[in-house]
């Protein structure tokens, strides 16, 4: 209870200044039309109209989550108006694009750590990769590939890997590098070749690094599979619907979608944090 | 029973570090003999743990000469001759007690039955009988210690080297766990190598004494123990015992004034 009574606190907060900020963001147009029609409007006439508009500047929560009932609950999740049906259009890249991506970061990782040559090499390109805005690549993934004929899901998912490879790599590294000079000399008394290392030492040290990884990339993956339908007018999947919400002014339709995405975010980010901790529980690495 | 398992002649090693040499050995003579307990005691720094990571080819000395069971201390490795066990018991968690000393033998290739029947009878060297399917989380601080013994014993080296293995339990803890490991030792007739900074301990323990000195690290004394091998804990209060660590005492002060 005196965990929750804070949390609460907060959204009511949050709810509060969203109201007034809707308010006061909203009053200027609700003001020009009710001049426009020689109108004198009172305070309260301002403020109702401020929360009902058909594109306000910014949508008042009520709105937003009207909205949501409507494009969810009351919508049929094949209709192309659901945001369950496009949030499962954006679900399904990221998840391929974290597979993808995670894959990737392993075996780099593993490179980087057994490699000297890709241990020199391979973390400045990983980095620069990052410092590069996705915004301005995904665009040129997407032509690059439909070029050679590969459409539909595949090109968003590889924006996607190309966003969370990258926290893989890094906590992978310094996971496969943090069992201690002593854990080494034990196995290397052993006789242990570097591949028993990797599998009896390394891999299962690695684990709690890994999932802290996990649970960055697979936002990071979703970000990018939202970014990946922006470029292409994507009819499918959230990006399409905040993208076609701001051709249309539909404020809010993309609020509606941002709320989505940051929900599908943290519901993704919620079932990596279950696996950890039923993993790391059996492996007795709890932290 | 004077059979050389471990010979060091003229033993230097030089570390080269980044503020220069450090000489961590320095022309270090030394038999070990089969079915010795030896102990290393001198104050941090003096080489002790060097020493032993020499013995067990994880350092290689940069003069002079060593054998181990008249081969080079990688041969050695190779024939298994040796067991290490480290301050810190180092187990698994994520393995049981059991899984963990299957560890070497799973790397060492021994098949499924005799991993299993190995496992059972060194639990049973070091009193941990029926604690297989146990964590590591689930036993005391002795009890794992003891357990990275049975890991170190499971593949029937002749030579355990203990680099200060009871340095981080309290002083009741360490008394029983010195006395079990007597026993292990008349059980198994195994050759011991032993870092400890006690000199009560180590005058229990051992059959021979070595002394160190640190900067460079050298031999001070090496002490012969007039002590019978059947060592109850009460031998610590006779004269013999109070002779010998007086004359460790002494060793120690005397490499002391060196510098
Ligand atoms: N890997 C290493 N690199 C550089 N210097 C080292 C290394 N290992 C030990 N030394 C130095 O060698 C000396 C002996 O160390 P050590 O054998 O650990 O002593 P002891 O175990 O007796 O405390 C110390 O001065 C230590 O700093
Ligand atoms: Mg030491």
């Amino acid at each position: 209870m005196n965990r929750i009574l804070p949390v609460l606190t907060v959204v009511v907060a949050l709810i509060v200044l969203w109201y007034l900020g809707a308010v006061a963001m909203n009053a200027q147009w609700t003001r020009d039309q009710a001049a426009r029609a020689g109108q004198e409007l009172s305070f309260t006439g301002i403020v109702a109209d401020t929360l009902s508009q058909d594109r306000p500047k910014l949508p008042a929560p009520h709105q937003v989550a009207a909205e949501l009932w409507q494009t969810t609950v009351q919508k049929s999740i094949t209709s192309k108006r659901s945001l369950v049906y496009h949030g499962w259009v954006t679900l399904s890249a990221t998840l391929l694009g974290f597979a993808i991506g995670t894959g990737a970061g392993i075996l780099l990782a593993v490179g980087i750590v057994h490699n000297r040559a890709m241990d020199m090499s391979v973390m400045p390109w990983a980095i620069a990769s990052q410092t590069i805005p996705i915004l301005a690549i995904a665009p040129m993934i997407i032509v690059v590939l439909n070029s050679i004929g590969i459409q539909g899901v595949l090109p968003k998912a590889i924006i996607s890997a190309y966003l969370s490879f990258f926290p893989v790599v890094v906590g992978m590294v310094k996971g496969l590098r943090s069992p201690d000079a002593m854990q080494l000399d034990l196995l290397k008394t052993y006789g242990a070749s570097g591949g028993e290392t990797f599998r009896k030492l390394r891999l299962p040290s690695s684990m709690p690094y890994l999932f802290t990884s996990l649970k960055v990339g697979i936002a990071a993956s979703l970000v990018g599979a939202i970014v990946g339908e922006l470029p292409t007018g994507a009819v499918r999947g959230l990006g399409a619907r905040l993208l076609s919400g701001s051709y249309y002014g539909q404020t809010v339709q993309i609020w509606a979608a941002l709320i989505a995405a940051a929900a599908l975010a943290a519901a993704l980010v919620g079932v990596v944090g279950l696996i950890q901790r039923a993993t790391l529980k059996r492996m007795g690495m709890e932290r | 029973m004077t059979e050389p398992v471990i010979t060091a002649e003229k033993l230097d090693l030089t570390f080269q570090t980044n503020d220069g040499p450090v000489q961590a050995l320095r022309d270090v003579n030394l038999t070990i003999n089969k079915g010795d307990f030896v102990s290393f005691i001198g104050p941090s720094g003096c080489g002790k743990t060097t020493f032993l990571r020499v013995i067990a080819a994880l350092e290689h000395p940069t003069g002079g000469h060593i054998t181990v069971n008249g081969m080079t201390p990688d041969e050695a490795r190779q024939s298994r001759a040796y067991g290490y066990v480290f301050q810190a018991a180092g187990l698994y968690p994520w393995r049981t007690i059991a899984g963990n000393i299957k560890l070497p033998l799973e790397i060492m290739g021994f098949p499924k039955a005799e991993q299993e029947e190995r496992v059972k009878n060194v639990l049973q060297l070091v009193d941990l009988e029926g604690f297989g399917k146990k964590y590591p989380w689930q036993l005391s601080g002795g009890m794992q210690q003891r357990a990275s013994i049975a890991r170190a014993l499971a593949f029937d080296a002749d030579i355990l080297l203990m680099d200060e293995p009871f340095g981080a339990l309290d002083e009741i803890v360490r008394d029983h766990l010195n006395e079990q490991l007597l026993a292990l030792w008349a059980r198994t007739q195994k050759t011991i190598g032993f870092v400890t900074h006690s000199i009560p301990e180590a005058v229990y323990l051992s059959t021979k004494i070595v002394v160190m000195s640190p900067r460079p690290g050298r031999i001070a004394d090496v002490i012969e123990s007039p002590l019978p091998r059947e060592r109850p804990l009460e031998i610590r209060d006779t004269p013999e015992f109070i002779a010998v660590a007086h004359r460790v005492r002494e060793g120690l002060r005397a490499g002391h004034s060196y510098d």
